[in-house]
């Protein structure tokens, strides 16, 4: 059995992931300091969560196509083409992505005493600290959770990424895809295969996070975190 | 030490506008929850930016919006007290002091060591901000302000999340803290007491309208308007007008001496210098005096209190009375205008049991309004 769609779809999935968490998290902090259109920007970001993949799937293809604005710049000046390439088989992972680690972020920094963040600024502490020593320490749990969804979902990526980037072996070619094309091929041992296998994934990626979630709640109590 | 203030700034229902000069002395802004004196304290640390004005500590300006300069909050040196202490809950105490702190390693380890030590933390040192209680986290925090070497410090309303009895001790420890910055700190309360017992200057504000700062004994002896007298906490304020043209005086009593009206007390009163636009009159609870020998003339009243003007001898009912702590109240008004206004005395309780004692079965009693205690109000 070729392992080329697993290798495939973990390496998406976790590029997908890296880029997600910081446009995720600065999404997050962005939209929470709005003055006015908050609702707007919030609806907009979250709308890739509740629309079909294959409308997304659509979207990406007028944004990255050869004929749009980004398609043709790119094609011009770096001779490059994002449609039915892997890096689409990220974009489409991120875009799908990005609303869970938006909301559990934001979720999470609303839980937030502001107070604290203030505290920090007028005692003389960097943005950038600030950040790292205390944004992120104390909505870890959040945050995590918000990661492991990201994940999870840019691993189980599949109507997006088919239209956006295609079903080529070895390029683009995901688990989910690779289950999608073994049925059309009647090859059902080979999709119940590839079904175990992201079954297995999923089911540790939300166990590890369950775990997680519990050591961190035991921690507060015990005032470790 | 010298902090110049001159800010606007729309908020949602009004327009706040707070102008003041404060020097080596603790000054206090005192209001009602929601009238901007919280939002002021954020203007001057760099939080919120005010809409137009000019912000200078020590001669530095900190903002200008005409010269167009708006430091942040992390270029100001301002030490902000928050009500909620803002400790940062995933770092022990020490931690949390050593994060602010700036300079070597050793430098820093010293300044928490002195930080702990002047507000008597060692023994918390390692413990999380969670397993303190309101007392030791509000010590937590101005110890953490002390190590960020803040030029000047801000308290918002900084016991009102405690019980009586911490707060009273953290009040005189805040006494202790004032040293530190020259004994300079500005204060934001709703509550006179705190602000009388700690602030050598005062300055109300009244829905975003900051009035003329006074001294702690001016403000209380003579408010000047209305929203202060509320907030410093007097309890008797009725609307009043100069002269007693075309009012009812009260049946069998000697007026002539009355030079003002107060119109929800129904009482001709003498005050002495009415101004012409007075609209409004207050009298503290406590300094309402009764006049012994209760129910027989006014005049005979009147010999209780030798220096007492006639006209601020009246009778009055009593409508209610309520027990407090260490003190009676006793809602008290005209005795023949059953529509009056009561107003709120406040005596002693041995005194009240005396006079109860003594009570006819009328429940009327003679009181006397000293002049010097009126309160005139033009606005």
């Amino acid at each position: 059995m070729d392992i080329s769609p697993l290798l495939i779809s973990l390496k998406t999935a976790l590029t997908a992931t890296i880029i997600t968490f910081f446009v995720g998290i600065g999404l997050a902090l962005l939209v929470a300091r709005m003055r006015r259109g908050q609702g707007v920007a919030d609806a907009i970001i979250t709308l890739p969560l509740v629309l079909p993949p294959t409308v997304l799937g659509y979207f990406l293809l007028l944004a990255f196509g050869r004929r749009s604005t980004i398609g043709q710049f790119l094609l011009q000046t770096f001779d490059v083409t994002i449609v039915f390439s892997w890096p689409a088989a990220v974009i489409a992972a991120v875009v799908v992505s990005l609303p869970l680690m938006y909301r559990t972020a934001r979720g999470a920094f609303e839980q937030l005493n502001p107070d604290m963040i203030a505290a920090a600024r007028t005692l003389g502490v960097s943005d950038w600290r600030i950040f790292w020593h205390i944004l992120i320490p104390n909505t870890r749990a959040g945050i995590l959770a918000g990661l492991v969804l990201a994940f999870t979902r840019a691993l189980g990526e599949f109507g997006a990424t088919i239209m956006f980037a295609g079903n080529i072996p070895g390029v683009t070619q995901t688990m989910s895809t690779a289950i999608y094309a073994a049925v059309q091929a009647n090859d059902y041992d080979l999709a119940g295969q590839w079904a175990i296998v992201i079954v297995a994934f999923s089911f540790f990626f939300v166990g590890l996070m369950n775990w997680w979630t519990a050591r961190m709640n035991h921690g507060v109590r015990q005032g470790v975190m | 030490m010298e902090l110049i203030v001159d800010i606007e700034k729309q908020l949602r229902n009004f327009p706040l506008r707070a102008k003041f000069t404060m020097r080596d002395e603790v000054f206090a802004l005192l209001g009602a929850s929601g009238c901007g004196k919280s939002m002021t304290l954020k203007c001057i640390a760099g939080l919120m930016k005010p809409d137009r004005g000019h912000i200078e500590l020590d001669g530095q300006v900190l903002y200008d919006s005409e010269q167009g300069i708006d430091l942040p909050p992390q270029q100001r040196h301002i030490g902000y007290l928050f009500q909620s202490y803002a400790l940062f809950p995933n770092m022990t105490i020490h931690d949390n002091i050593a994060f602010v702190a700036e300079g070597s390693a050793e430098e820093k380890e010293r300044k928490v060591q002195e930080g702990l030590h002047r507000f008597h933390l060692e023994e918390l040192s390692g413990a999380y901000p969670a397993e303190l209680s309101g007392g030791q986290q509000q010590r937590a925090a101005l110890a953490r302000i002390l190590a960020a070497d803040a030029h000047l410090l801000l308290l918002d309303e900084p016991f009102s999340a405690l019980d009586n009895y911490l707060k009273w001790q953290l009040e005189l420890e805040m006494l202790e803290v004032f040293q530190s910055y020259h004994g300079a700190a500005l204060l934001v309360s709703h509550d006179r007491g705190e602000v009388y017992r700690l602030a050598d200057r005062i300055a109300v504000i009244n829905r975003g309208q900051m009035e003329h700062p006074c001294s702690r004994e001016e403000i209380f002896e003579a408010p000047g308007t209305l929203a202060a007298t509320l907030l410093t906490g007097c309890k008797n304020v009725s609307a009043a007008r100069p002269g007693t043209a075309g009012a009812e005086s009260p049946a069998g009593e000697n007026t002539e001496d009355a030079d003002l009206y107060a119109g929800d007390w129904q009482l001709p009163l003498h005050a002495g210098e009415v101004p012409e636009n007075v609209h409004y009159i207050g009298l503290r609870a406590h300094f309402i005096l009764y006049c012994a020998p209760g129910d027989r003339s006014q005049v005979e009243a009147a010999k209780a209190h030798p220096d007492s003007v006639l006209a601020n001898v009246h009778r009055f009912a009593v409508t209610r009375v309520i027990e407090d702590v260490f003190s009676y109240l006793v809602m008290v008004r005209r005795a023949d205008a059953p529509d009056a206004r009561s107003l709120r005395w406040e005596l002693p309780k041995e005194d009240w049991h005396h006079i109860a004692s003594t009570l006819p079965p009328d429940q009327t009693l003679w009181l006397y309004f000293p002049p010097d205690k009126l309160m005139l109000m033009e606005q």
